[in-house]
């Protein structure tokens, strides 16, 4: 078995504080192995989007464990966290709010790769490099934001989730608010890269068709509790769980579906 | 360097109060250095205005003029010294909050709205009973009392800011909390800065002012305008009013400029605020009849949709028959949204509407039909549950008002009908969700919810503008199942509008794709394959969609178990 | 379909709370149980906090004056001995939290010292000038909402969605050039404008005068209102736009509902909450705006008597009128608050962040 970039035992996660405070995750273990995409699905409240965030160190785990890149993040020291910022990085959602803008894409691809100084002039190879492996026309680095669209936008945010050369990523339903066509413009992008790079990935979203194309392994998850884990397809054709059959039935033209729409009353 | 989003736009307002601004500064900037010894001399006392003292003198012989003129360098030092307190105070406080750990950020926000809760007059008093009076001690204390509703103001802007994804991302790569601040949040703050700042300015000309007039702040031999009127005021009891002109219309000019300045500055970064100007009213004289195109219950025929002169909607036609279920699929800007909201009579008040034919049944759609027959023919189902329903009312109370106002029922038996149309549609706990605001609902039973209102009023044309977009994909099973029930039990047709082909397949009978406001093809649902499908743009979007690909008979047998 | 019932399959969503229904009760029980109580006992806290604080601040007044508070207070002229007797006598040369506590034990007997200036204790000073700032207040407070929110909400369905476009300008460049006049310069231009000339002197007095005390009021009320008038209106109609555009008033439309119902019964109560909280900070400064507009007509009130008491250095008189004044903009505070969970039982629930 190869190296085990994400290890997660009994992970629980809560929100707010004291009284207060609302378990979110309920003790989730899952693996994503060197090389690997992990889809995690799940409908809203399934935990989903705040594994994702711990995974980044965004948010703190109240309990068990999980190990990214050989560091517990529960344990981690603040040096260790640090590294960890490093080899973890996060792609998110929104193409619209995830770019300051104020400033170039020069700018924000500087930033990633040196947070305290940004600097574009001494990175411009790299940035023209990662802009190039996104298929973003060579001026990108001087234009701002607003001058592109929600697709490319996408891009760069890939572009600037990989430029640091991270061990994982984490792609926090990246094609969620795109158009289809778009949306399959990325997912290109993405086999390819995945491919080249030999990515590790962990791909959050709801919809299961994507998942199906992108992810080797699937993780599903309901009111923050993993009801069942393994490769894609043999979980789609062999479903152990209910909730993962209901899932699979639910979904338009799936195996299962139905809406009565069949017999009409004319 | 490459366009801004934003165009810069001056108007009226803007260039009126830099103009304004820009001689009361050059006052304070000449006046002083002309006029101050002119200023001093004490002449004839208590002077009407005449042509050799233009404001008349005080009660110790000084032009009133000139007094009022000199006085402008020292009110606009003292102002924008208490307002540069107010203004950096305030940001550094509003924009350190947002630093602080999530609890701690909460008490310190806390304690600001406490603060804020008292009148900054009477921080502004407290302080100067401790530092006594005086010009500095009234410009610190203004200074001071400022900060913290400045604090807030900027603690609202940046809450604004933080929830942008780019911040949490400067985070998350490591980037340092004063570094995000300077970096991301301050300038992407800065127009909405700026004008606050603006209005700050003005307030604090006001509050030095108020200090100075009730004998707080500058003393003798100094004075401000404030002072001016103070001195003016046994004055105006005796009816001597002219004393006061002078320092009150600076005042006031001063006051209104840095008004018109933020008010323009605000309006400038924001052009399109205005650009909604209502349309000339269309005539509204009735439209020629039109002789039904096709015996289908729903006609549209060259829909045309613009905005400002520019068509977004491009002669759109399709039928709907009665008791057919149709689709209209597309992308962003496809135009699927206006095309329904036309046929519901729901356009916005600035998109101007043409169609050779737009008729349900009799009714002709093109004008505003009666709203009886509307409502008898019609019912709508939008994409967002959380704002389609009004939050400050029952649910009860809202669904019912249409039965009682174009049913002609009563209002027990309209709340009976509801109850019975929400038992219909699987709503659990019926009687108590008619009790319920709609926060308290989960967006599923809200849409079961309009769908139920849908089936109470007996339509005869559904329109569902993405209904199902908003909701989890078992969710939306359940609803598509109860759009099914509907369109059974009543023999309602359907417009279905979504951006998903997957669903649109499944649901419908027929399906009408758009592109860019136009109609590229109208087919089968069940032509709606990659090799039936004649249109290439048809073809392009059915192959971008991802299709979830099982061994249909391995599934079926366990699903069967 | 095969597939098990729904119930089985998934737990309750978590979105909805579903508590059994509760057993009935009595009227006290069901106060309790209300959002109300839990409500007015925050509040009531909260007050005892401000209190404090006030206690605090006015405490600290005497304490933070720069160099030695007892020769300040003297004067300059003061000789050594009388500089040391008014320190013993303020006891300033106590340790500071025996100081405090004497001066929290004095607020709680109803000793609030007595003024240096006059002699009298300044219990009774606040005791004969609350009321009429308070009348004068509450008066300005109360015509403000009363003329504003109805302006501000037929303006805004006026001028909706780029309707009206000279109204919209008008109604701007007024209130905004009313809105830009200091309180106490408009108190200056009524005195001239109804004070004389107009032979209505007699009726409408320029300053306090006791033979007239309600139609001293008149000027007053009309010079601190008429700024948040202006305020408050331009508040109410910009939300009013705001909720118009909102979709659940497509939804009103879609039902085709009357105008009224639509505007009153649907926009309405959404605009009552925003424009409440925005106002509150407005109304609350109206406290701060009596202060001044009473040295314009001399009315006896809190207001000339912490201005004459800050110019004299009467710091008992001070520390009692901060305390007092503070509290009255508390309360003003609590009103608006309550008012607002009439208008929308919604954010008696706490903090809406």
């Amino acid at each position: 078995m190869s190296e085990l970039m994400v290890e997660a035992k009994g992970l629980q996660i809560s929100y707010g504080w004291g009284r207060g405070a609302v378990r979110i995750v309920h003790g989730v273990d899952f693996t994503v192995e060197r090389g690997r995409t992990l889809g995690v699905v799940g409908e809203s409240g399934s935990g989903k989007s705040t594994i994702a965030k711990a995974l980044v160190g965004s948010l703190r785990p109240s309990g068990g464990s999980v190990r990214v890149a050989g560091l517990d993040l529960a344990s981690a020291s603040r040096q260790q966290r640090a590294e960890l910022r490093r080899r973890v990085q996060l792609i998110p959602q929104d193409p619209y709010s995830s770019l300051n803008p104020r400033r170039t894409i020069g700018q924000a691809l500087a930033e990633a790769l040196d947070p305290r100084g940004a600097n574009v002039a001494r990175h411009r190879d790299k940035i023209q490099e990662w802009l190039e492996v996104v298929r973003m026309p060579a001026d990108t680095i001087e234009r701002y934001p607003h001058e592109f669209s929600g697709g490319q936008r996408q891009r760069i945010a890939i572009a600037r989730g990989l430029i640091r050369e991270p061990d994982v990523v984490i792609a926090d339903e990246i094609t969620s608010a795109l158009d289809v066509s778009v949306q399959a413009e990325i997912l290109t992008l993405l086999a390819r890269i995945r491919a080249e790079l030999d990515l590790t990935m962990v791909f959050i979203s709801h919809n299961l068709a994507v998942v199906q194309e992108v992810a080797d392994d699937i993780l599903v998850l309901l009111h923050g509790e993993a009801m069942e884990s393994g490769p894609v397809d043999e979980v789609f054709a062999h479903p152990s769980s209910a909730y993962t059959r209901k899932l699979l039935s639910a979904v338009p033209g799936g195996p299962g579906f139905d809406i009565g729409a069949g017999v009409r009353a004319l | 360097m490459s366009e801004r989003r934003n165009r810069w736009r001056w108007n009226a307002g803007l260039v009126i109060g830099l103009a304004l601004l820009s001689v009361v500064a050059i006052i304070a900037i000449v006046a002083p250095m002309l006029f101050s010894d002119a200023a001093n001399i004490m002449g004839d006392r208590s002077q009407r205005p005449s042509g050799e003292h233009l404001l008349g003198t005080d009660a110790a012989g000084h032009d009133l003029l000139l007094r009022s003129l000199v006085a402008t360098r020292l009110t606009l030092l003292m102002t924008v010294g208490a307002a540069a307190i107010s203004v950096l105070g305030g940001i550094a406080l509003g924009v350190s909050v947002w630093g602080l750990p999530a609890r701690g950020r909460e008490v310190a926000l806390r304690a600001i709205d406490a603060i804020v809760a008292f009148p900054g007059l009477l921080l502004a008093l407290v302080v100067a009973a401790i530092l006594g009076a005086g010009g500095s001690s009234a410009v610190v204390a203004i200074g001071l009392s400022g900060i913290p509703y400045f604090a807030r103001l900027t603690a609202n802007l940046s809450a604004k800011i933080a929830q942008q994804e780019y911040v949490a991302t400067a985070r998350l790569m490591g980037v340092g909390p004063f570094t995000v601040s300077v970096r991301h949040m301050l300038p992407n703050m800065a127009e909405p800065l700026l004008v606050l700042a603006a209005s700050n300015f003005a307030s604090s000309l006001t509050a030095i002012s108020a200090l100075s007039f009730v004998g707080l702040g500058v003393q003798s031999p100094q004075y401000d305008w404030g002072k001016l009127l103070n001195e003016a005021i046994p004055s105006l009891l005796s009816g001597k009013a002219y004393e006061m002109v002078g320092p009150a219309a600076l005042i006031i000019v001063t006051g209104l400029s840095a008004i018109l300045i933020g008010d323009g500055l605000a309006a400038a970064a924001n052009p399109n605020a205005r650009s909604r100007r209502a349309p000339k009213a269309t005539s509204h004289a009735p439209l020629p009849a039109v002789a039904p195109s096709s015996d289908a219950l729903l006609r549209v025929r060259n829909l045309r949709v613009s905005f400002q002169g520019k068509e977004i909607v491009k002669g759109v036609s399709f039928d709907v028959a009665r008791g057919e279920i149709v689709g209209i699929v597309g992308e962003s800007g496809s135009g699927k949204t206006l095309t329904a909201m036309s046929v519901a009579q729901l356009l916005p008040e600035n998109l101007q509407l043409t169609a050779d034919e737009l008729a349900l049944g009799d009714i002709d759609l093109r004008s505003r039909a009666a709203d009886r027959d509307v409502v008898h023919s019609m019912s709508m189902i939008y994409q967002d549950p959380g704002s389609t329903f009004n939050p400050s009312l029952k649910m009860g109370q809202q669904l019912t008002q249409v039965l009682t106002q174009h049913f002609g029922m009563a209002a027990g038996a309209a709340k009976k009908t509801m109850r019975e149309a929400f038992e219909k549609v699987r709503m659990t706990e019926p009687d108590r969700r008619l009790r319920q605001y709609p926060y308290e609902l989960s967006g599923g039973m809200r849409q079961r919810a309009m769908i139920a209102s849908a089936l109470a009023t007996r339509p005869k044309l559904i329109v569902a503008d993405e209904a199902t977009t908003a909701l989890d994909v078992t969710v939306q099973a359940d609803i598509l199942r109860e759009l099914v029930g509907l369109n059974r039990e009543l023999g309602a047709s359907v417009m279905f509008i979504s951006h998903d082909i997957g669903v649109v397949r499944e649901l419908c009978d027929r399906v009408v794709v758009m592109y860019h406001g136009e109609v590229m093809e109208v087919l089968a649902a069940d032509d709606l394959t990659v090799e039936r499908a004649t249109h290439d743009y048809t073809r392009k979007l059915l192959a971008a969609t991802p299709e979830l690909a099982i061994d249909w008979e391995t599934v079926g047998e366990e699903h069967a178990r | 379909m095969t597939s098990p019932p729904i119930t089985q399959i998934l737990p309750p969503p978590q979105t909805t709370v579903a508590p059994a229904e509760p057993p009935r009760r009595s009227a006290w029980g069901r106060f309790i149980a209300s959002p109300w109580a839990s409500f007015l006992l925050r509040r009531a806290i909260s007050l005892v906090a401000m209190f404090f604080a006030l206690l605090i601040v006015a405490f600290l007044i005497v304490q933070l004056i720069p160099g030695d508070p007892a020769v300040a207070i003297a004067g300059s002229n003061a000789t050594t001995v009388e500089i040391e007797a008014l320190r013993t006598s303020l006891g300033l040369d106590l340790p500071l939290w025996q100081q405090f506590v004497g001066f929290v034990g004095g607020v709680f007997t109803g000793d609030l010292g007595t003024s240096f200036m006059y002699g009298q204790p300044v219990a009774t000073i606040i005791q004969s000038r609350v009321p009429f700032t308070l009348a004068l207040a509450a008066a300005a407070i109360v015509l403000s909402l009363v003329i504003a929110v109805p302006l501000g909400i037929v303006v805004g369905v006026a001028t909706r969605a780029g309707k009206r476009s000279w109204l919209d300008a008008t109604f701007g460049a007024v209130t905004g050039f009313i809105d830009s006049v200091p309180g106490y310069i408009m108190a200056t231009v009524l005195v001239v404008l109804f004070g004389y000339g107009v032979g209505v002197l007699e009726i409408v007095p320029p300053a306090f005068s006791a033979r007239m005390p309600v139609a001293s009021y008149v000027l007053p009320v009309v010079a601190l209102a008429i700024g948040p008038v202006c305020t408050v209106a331009r508040v109410v109609r910009r939300e009013m736009n705001v909720v118009l555009e909102q979709d659940y008033m497509r939804t009103a439309r879609g039902w085709r509902l009357p105008a009224a119902r639509r505007y009153l019964g649907w926009a309405l109560p959404n605009l009552l909450t925003s424009t409440l909280t925005l106002s509150g900070l407005v109304l609350t400064g109206m406290v701060g705006g009596a202060i001044i507009i009473e040295t314009v007509f001399a009315i006896p009130g809190l207001g000339t008597g912490i201005i004459r008491a800050i110019l004299d250095r009467d710091y008992p008189v001070i520390q009692g009128l901060v305390l007092v004044i503070g509290m009255m903009a508390a309360l003003v505070n609590l009103l608006v608050d309550v008012i607002l969970g009439i208008a929308d039982p919604r954010t008696l629930g706490g903090h809406h962040e």
